[in-house]
Formats: structure tokens, C-alpha cells, sequence
């Protein structure tokens, strides 16, 4: 049994430590917004925070997650941040099949929390990770670029 | 306006009633997998696309399945044009599989793909649409007791103009019902356009952004297992010996499948399924193809160009006109092997019972997976349903049904649902294949360097054959020779001809922008050694052969002028440009602009591209298809290749599979040129159009032609 805290809430599953953190959440929790790609950390559609640091789930032993606040795409839009980049995705109709999106919000939320006014050097070195086959790259770097120029509605910020 | 009769499905669709529908509400709330069937207390159904019921709610059903394409928003907008309701008013349903109600009217059976959606049903779902709103208003008029002509329709509310009288769609539905269907309705002039041409919100995004978009892999089930797969690796093999011991002892494995050819684990997670597949034991009969290599491949196909083809095309005599030229130039095109490598890795899930088969999963021909499902199970096709999903990608991929006959012959085998999932690598090496194709050019070219000859011949297999035999006759596959037999330029003597290779060591399948992808790339770099070799300016040389073709030489100056053609670089630049018009009926033209390094690495600085696809329905989704198609496209003349080894598929993962990151992606301008000639087909032009743009403009930076796909690679070489 390991004893894990997902967007806020403590959750209890059986899992040997050395399960990576994906299929807990995707089979054994039921949270699928995290999504399988590859298996081996090259795609980054598996992409979670861990205390605010994006990693991939794929490769993550759940054990290593324990202790730690991961955040996944179903509670990102609790946070500021989070809110403004999806908005900005849906503004600027970035997604296509959507599969790789729950990742590129992910990593693009943990960059904005970083870097609230990114360059394209700093999106491009935090955004090279995430593979989107659909091909909607131009529009991503736009609606980070968006999302950073929008106000918080909320004064706690990032 | 589009012109072609469409008639058949037209008269289908009014004829026939909405009856009992099966599939899923997309919205959040309704996340009950499974429990499809939704009786509405009394609806108005007057054809297959549209339900309303007497609580006012709308129902439009998608035949066509989304991957992407924006197919869940443009679809909506034909049919809500023209019953007057807005996007707002109403819920998608995705359609169940039925040849009869939802036919592609292009290939007869229920299929998205080959950039035909908007092409082929921009006049029916309107009809369709048409048709409701008439008899809404037939029904508010006979309500009033006035003339139907003094109602008018809006936002799904019927008002009675002369005395401010009004009825919402709801309250019409019943006495709506209970009218004929009209056999003829009158559709919208285009001018009176309230959501058609605008770029109108996606319906499907909202659900993208939060994590609760339901894709096939995203099943759950009650009691359902998670089952990974090894398939033989090679095609043509057996497993010929299994020790299955140490998996079995593998915590939260339940099971292992041995069927001929694959072997499944069946566990209570995937990493269960995943650490039992690698415990495997298995010895492999590879069968025929054990020792095959790449080279065994090109070799064959380069022999079977040595005969004559079938002739496609023909126009004045090549053959003559080659030879009585003052100059002759010849040339050899390749291109490799593709996967797909959509994002959501092959799956599908399935419920095999005595008496019923369910089906999971997300499919390009739902009725097909339905009609394997069948087979496999040996049940009637209406004791099997198919539930689709939204596509993690498709790219012709999910255009086959393997995955749902192999998942479907595993869970004969299991008790309860089993959720086949293909790890990435299983996807990578048993994908169905973009095929190799090998062209031989020749063109006679008169003493001002205009060409008077061109000669195609092309070799490959005819996925047609297998696909869609109806669609393969007199030894020509319609879809290996598009794009080639539609050569735009005005040359006197044209001989195109199909020879007929197939080269049974991989599965072969559509991939993205299918026969016109390899075709404009032979052709579009062809082209340009016959510029270069009359030191003409490429666009200016191509121009000059577009006297007949207004619409491909405007497309061609708006993307030369847009791209500043001509105009300075800076060192180790090239400018390509590229031209585009096939069977889906659109124009593009392309300008590629690429540094080369001394390493022979191409980056790929700025694409512009213009298209006339026609009448536009959505823009900025028109726009989005481009963008993505050209990104595709690099990725694929860039790197793109699958090669063998021992029959063997030497690549594995997103580790060899290089496709483009956003760090490379170039800067993109489309621009649209809309009119009222009928819509062209837009998810795929985006990719073919852009392999020879890019060749050409590396042409332009190192002098190097390269003739053979993926460019890096050849390049280093050359």
C-alpha cells in the first residue's frame, strides 16, 4: 500500500513502488486525463507535476511520488495558471485529436508558474519534450505566449 | 456550387426514421460508458443526422468520427445552417455503425478518410438540415393556421413574422413528427450564411482541456482486464514455442493468450500486462519473410519499373515526343516505408458473451470493425455493437481493423472485458505501413528548355486492391496514382503508368495524404530539375505551364508573392516551392525556406502556403489542417522511415521514429483563398504539398537533388 496526495486529496492504492505513477493513476485510480504515449519519458503525454516540477508519469515509480503534491491535468484548471493556459488553448483553438494536450498543458503550466513571460527559447526548451503528431506546435507557442499576457483573476498568482 | 448529384444518399438519409439510437452524449455529465440506449420521451426524427425531442433538446449525429479534423464542428455547422439553430443548441452524439444510414457516399460504406467529409456531405447535411427546419415550420404554420411562407426560423425558435407569434423546436417536435417528409426541400442561398464560412468554436475542445475527453484507451469496464500484446515480428510468422512460466508468476497477471501469431497478457493493470510481456518466453516461426531486408525490397520494385505499367494517362504520344526530343532527362524517385505513429497508441477493447459482442475503441470504418467483430465471433452483425470514441490521431492508421480482429479473437479467450493496449513499440512495428514506392521519370524538353514529354511510371502495391477492390479496376489504383495523373502542367505528350508490385513483408495502408503525398513529391521535384536544367526560375517556370489552370497559378503567385520569392538570403538558405492538385480537388502552393548545415542538417525557417480548397466551411479549422498537415509532412520528408532487417522492423519508438518538436518547427503562414467552387478535400493537401518544397529548397541551398526520401539521411550520403 502506498499512500499517495493527487490534486489535493490523499489517496491509498495498492502498488509496489516500483509501479510507475502512469497506470496508478490510469488503472488503478481511474484518472485518465494523463495519457500513455510511449512508456519511455520521449513524448511527454504522460507529463504530472510534482510539487509544481513537470515529470513524466510513465517512468515514475509511484514510490518516488510519495510525499509529494502531484497535480494532474483533471485539477490543473484549479490553479491560476492552469486556468489562463486553458483558456488561452481554447482561444487560440489549439487542440486537435487532443490526445498529446493534457501533457502540453501540463508542462506549459509548470513553465508559466516558472517563467511568467517565457521567451520562444524558454518554450522551446520547456515544451521540446511533448510530441504532438497533429501538429498544432505554432498555435501551443502562441497560447503560452497568450497566457502570459492575460491577468490572473486571482491575486495569489501562480 | 458544388454540381455533383448526390441524390442516392440524400433520399436515404430524409427516408428514413430516427428509431432507437445507440452511442454516447459527449457532454461531461453523461460518462456512463456503455449505457448507450436513450429513449427521449418522443422525438422528432426526420432523418439519421437529426433528433429533436419535445424537451427541446437537439441531437445531432456524427457519422463522421473525430480525429482532429475538426470533423465534430463542421459537420454540426452544415447541419445547424440549415436548421437554423445555433452550436450552442446543440449535443453531439457519435453515430453507431450502419453502412445503410451512414454510407460515405465516395467508397459505400461508413469511412472517414481520404480528406473526403466536408467534400462529400456539405450538400446532404444540409439537406438534412433543410429538411427538419421545413417541417418545423410546416408544423408551427399549421399550429397558426397560415401560410408557412409569413414563418421564419431562428435559433431554433419558429416565429410567425406578421403577429410576433412563436414556438421553439421543442414544442413542434410531436405534430413535426407526425408530418411526410418532403421529398424536396430548398437550401440557403450561400449568401444568407450564418455559421458556414465563419470560424465557428470547436465543440469538441472544451473536453480536450481538462483531461475528460473519452478516447478508446480511456475505457473502463466493470471486472475489465488490461491485455498487451507481442505479435509476430515478423509478417508471416507463428509462435512456434511458448514458456510463459515466469510472467504467470508476475503479481496482477492473470492470464496469457497464445493464439497463431500473437501472444497476449492479460493482467489487472497495464504495468502488470507490461512486466508479463517482457517475462515472455517465445521462439518465433518467422515463416517466408525471416531473412528480408530494405534492399530486397527496393530491389524488386526497381526490377518491376523495368516494364511497362498499366497506362492511367494518356495525352498526345510521350513515347514518340521523348524520343524525337532535343534533350531527354530521366530520373528515379523513392520513398520509404511510414508509420503513422498517432499519439494514442493501438487499442481496443472488447466483451465477448455466448450471445453479444461489444465493441470499444476509436475507428476510422466503425462498420468494418463491426462486420470483424462479427466474423471473429460468429455472431449475427446485430448482436454486435461498436462503441466509437474520439482518435488519439488516425492518419489512415485507424482506417484498418487489424487491432479490432486481434482484440476481438483475445477476448473469445477472456471472461469479462479485456482492454487490448499495444505498447508504443508494438504500434511502431505492427503498424500498416505507408508503402515504398519507386517512380521512373523521363521528360524530352525542346531547345528553350519547355517541356514536350513527360513520362510517369510508378511501382508499388495497389492498397486499393485489398481495400476496396471495387475501386481497383482495369489494373489501376485510383489512390497510388493520385495526384500523378492529375498533372496540372500543360505539356503536350503525357503518358502516367501503374505497375503493380506488391511486396507482401509488411502491411501496407494509407497513410496521410495516401498516393498524392509520394506523387507530388516526384513530380513537384521532377519539375524543378527541369527548371534547373533550363536555368529558369522555378515558380516562373511553372507558371508558364499554367495557362489552362487559372486556379493552380493563382494559389502559386499568392504563395510566391507572400514568401517574397526571390528576394535576398542569407547564406546556406534555399527557397523550394511546391504546387498541388489532385482527386480532393483542392489547389495548394507552397514555399519552403531551409538552412542546411555543413553537417547536412535541414532546418526548416518559414513555410508559406497558399490554398484554394473551395467553398470554406471553417477557416480557422481549414487553417489548423494546413498547419498540422505541413508539420506532418516535414517530419516525414525529414526523417520519416521504416526499414527491415531479418523480416524485422528495425524502429521501435519516438527514439528512431524522429518526428518534428516545437523547437524545429518552422514559422507558418496559410493563406486561404475562398470561393464558390465546390469544397476540396483539406486534412491531407497540407502534408503532401510538403516534401518537394522543402527538397527543392535544399536544392536550392546545397545544389544537392535529392531523389530518395528522407532528406537528412540521403543528403549526408549525396
Amino acid at each position: 500500500m502506498v499512500t499517495l496526495k493527487i490534486n489535493g486529496k490523499s489517496h491509498k492504492v495498492d502498488a509496489s513502488p516500483e509501479m510507475p505513477l502512469l497506470w496508478v493513476l490510469r488503472d488503478l485510480l481511474g484518472m485518465n486525463g494523463t495519457k500513455f504515449g510511449c512508456g519511455v519519458a520521449l513524448c511527454g503525454a504522460c507529463t504530472v507535476h510534482l510539487d509544481g516540477i513537470p515529470r513524466r508519469a510513465c517512468v515514475m515509480p509511484v514510490g518516488a511520488a510519495v510525499g509529494h503534491a502531484i497535480t494532474t491535468i483533471e485539477a490543473i484548471g484549479a490553479t491560476p495558471v492552469g486556468k489562463k493556459v486553458q483558456q488561452a488553448w481554447l482561444d487560440l483553438e489549439v487542440i486537435q485529436c487532443g490526445y498529446c494536450q493534457s501533457g502540453q498543458i501540463m508542462a506549459a503550466a509548470a513553465l508559466l508558474a516558472k517563467i511568467p513571460a517565457p521567451t520562444d527559447t524558454d518554450i522551446d526548451q520547456a515544451m521540446s519534450g511533448n510530441i504532438c503528431r497533429c501538429g498544432t506546435y505554432p498555435r501551443i507557442r502562441e497560447a503560452i505566449k497568450l497566457a502570459a499576457q492575460t491577468p490572473s483573476t486571482d491575486k495569489r498568482g501562480a | 456550387m458544388a454540381r455533383v448529384s448526390r441524390r442516392q444518399i440524400l433520399t436515404a438519409g430524409a427516408a428514413t426514421g430516427g428509431g432507437l439510437l445507440l452511442g454516447w452524449h459527449l457532454d461531461a455529465q453523461a460518462r456512463v460508458l456503455g449505457a448507450a440506449a436513450k429513449a427521449t420521451p418522443s422525438v422528432f426524427a426526420p432523418n439519421a443526422f437529426i433528433r429533436i425531442g419535445t424537451d427541446g433538446r437537439i441531437t445531432l449525429i456524427m457519422s463522421q468520427v473525430e480525429m482532429g479534423q475538426g470533423t465534430y464542428t463542421s459537420m454540426p455547422m452544415l447541419l445547424a445552417e440549415e436548421l437554423e439553430v445555433g452550436l450552442d443548441q446543440v449535443r453531439l452524439e457519435h453515430a453507431p455503425p450502419d453502412d445503410k444510414l451512414y454510407a460515405n457516399p465516395l467508397f459505400g460504406d461508413q469511412e472517414t478518410g481520404a480528406s473526403t467529409s466536408v467534400r462529400v456531405f456539405y450538400e446532404p447535411l444540409r439537406r438534412a438540415g433543410a429538411t427538419a427546419r421545413t417541417m418545423l415550420v410546416a408544423a408551427a404554420a399549421a399550429t397558426w393556421k397560415v401560410d408557412p411562407a409569413s414563418c421564419q426560423a431562428q435559433k431554433g425558435v419558429v416565429t410567425h413574422s406578421p403577429t410576433g407569434r412563436t414556438l421553439t423546436y421543442g414544442a413542434l417536435a410531436d405534430k413535426a413528427a407526425k408530418l411526410p417528409v418532403p421529398a424536396q426541400v430548398s437550401l440557403k442561398d450561400p449568401k444568407d450564411f450564418k455559421l458556414i464560412g465563419t470560424s465557428a468554436k470547436r465543440l469538441d475542445t472544451p473536453a480536450k482541456v481538462n483531461g475528460t475527453a473519452q478516447y478508446g484507451i480511456d475505457v473502463r469496464l466493470p471486472g475489465m482486464k488490461i491485455a498487451t500484446v507481442a505479435a509476430s515480428p515478423v509478417v508471416g510468422g507463428k509462435v512456434a514455442s511458448l514458456d510463459d512460466s515466469k510472467a504467470k508468476a508476475i503479481k496482477g497477471v492473470r492470464q496469457i493468450v497464445r493464439l497463431d501469431d500473437v501472444v497476449a497478457v492479460v493482467a489487472d493493470h497495464m504495468w502488470a500486462a507490461k512486466q508479463g510481456l517482457a517475462a515472455l518466453d517465445i521462439r518465433w516461426d518467422d515463416g517466408p519473410n525471416a531473412t528480408v531486408r530494405i534492399a530486397d525490397v527496393v530491389q524488386g520494385l526497381a526490377a518491376a519499373t523495368q516494364s511497362p505499367g498499366v497506362v492511367a494517362r494518356k495525352e498526345g504520344d510521350a513515347a514518340a515526343a521523348l524520343a524525337n526530343a532535343p534533350t531527354k532527362m530521366e530520373a528515379v524517385y523513392q520513398v520509404p516505408f511510414l508509420a503513422h505513429a498517432a499519439m494514442e497508441p493501438i487499442n481496443c477493447t472488447v466483451h465477448v458473451r455466448p450471445d453479444r459482442c461489444e465493441v470499444w475503441t476509436g475507428s476510422q470504418v466503425l462498420s468494418r470493425a463491426q462486420a470483424t467483430a462479427a466474423k471473429v465471433t460468429g455472431l449475427p452483425l446485430d448482436k454486435v455493437v461498436v462503441h466509437n470514441h474520439y482518435l488519439g490521431g488516425g492518419f489512415g492508421r485507424r482506417l484498418e481493423h487489424d487491432y479490432v480482429t486481434q482484440a476481438v479473437r483475445i477476448a473469445k479467450h477472456v471472461d469479462g472485458p479485456v482492454k487490448v493496449v499495444w505498447t508504443r513499440e508494438e504500434d511502431i512495428q505492427h503498424d500498416v505501413f505507408r508503402p515504398y514506392y519507386y517512380d521512373r521519370l523521363a521528360a524530352g524538353v525542346d531547345a528553350r528548355g519547355q517541356p514536350i514529354a513527360w513520362m510517369h511510371r510508378l511501382a508499388g502495391p495497389a492498397i486499393l486492391a485489398r481495400y476496396l477492390p471495387a475501386a481497383f479496376r482495369d489494373g489501376i489504383d485510383p489512390d497510388g496514382l493520385d495526384g500523378a495523373v492529375h498533372l496540372v502542367y500543360d505539356i503536350p505528350a503525357i503518358q502516367v503508368e501503374f505497375v503493380r508490385h506488391e511486396e507482401p513483408v509488411l502491411n501496407t495502408g494509407f497513410w496521410r495524404g495516401v498516393g498524392v503525398t509520394h506523387n507530388t513529391f516526384v513530380i513537384e521535384s521532377f519539375i524543378d530539375e527541369l527548371a534547373a536544367a533550363a536555368k529558369q526560375d522555378p515558380v516562373a517556370y511553372r507558371r508558364a505551364l499554367l495557362g489552362k489552370s487559372p486556379r493552380a497559378r493563382a494559389v502559386l503567385d499568392v504563395a510566391a508573392q507572400a514568401a517574397g520569392w526571390g528576394g535576398p538570403l542569407p547564406a546556406g538558405h534555399g527557397r523550394g516551392v511546391s504546387l498541388l492538385y489532385s482527386g480532393w480537388g483542392s489547389y495548394l502552393a507552397q514555399v519552403a525556406e531551409v538552412a542546411v548545415s555543413k553537417s547536412g542538417e535541414v532546418r526548416v525557417h518559414r513555410i508559406v502556403c497558399a490554398v484554394d480548397c473551395g467553398t470554406v466551411v471553417n477557416p480557422d479549422t481549414v487553417k489548423a489542417q494546413i498547419e498540422g498537415g505541413i508539420i506532418f509532412g516535414i517530419s516525414g520528408a525529414l526523417y520519416g522511415e521504416v526499414t527491415l532487417k531479418n523480416g524485422r522492423v528495425q524502429q521501435s519508438n519516438f527514439n528512431d521514429v524522429r518526428v518534428l518538436r516545437i523547437n524545429e518547427t518552422p514559422a507558418i503562414e496559410v493563406y486561404l483563398m475562398p470561393n464558390g467552387e465546390a469544397p476540396g478535400g483539406i486534412g491531407e493537401p497540407g502534408t503532401a504539398v510538403t516534401a518537394p518544397a522543402v527538397a527543392n529548397a535544399v536544392f536550392a541551398a546545397t545544389g544537392k537533388r535529392i531523389r530518395t526520401l528522407p532528406l537528412e539521411r540521403h543528403l549526408r550520403s549525396a
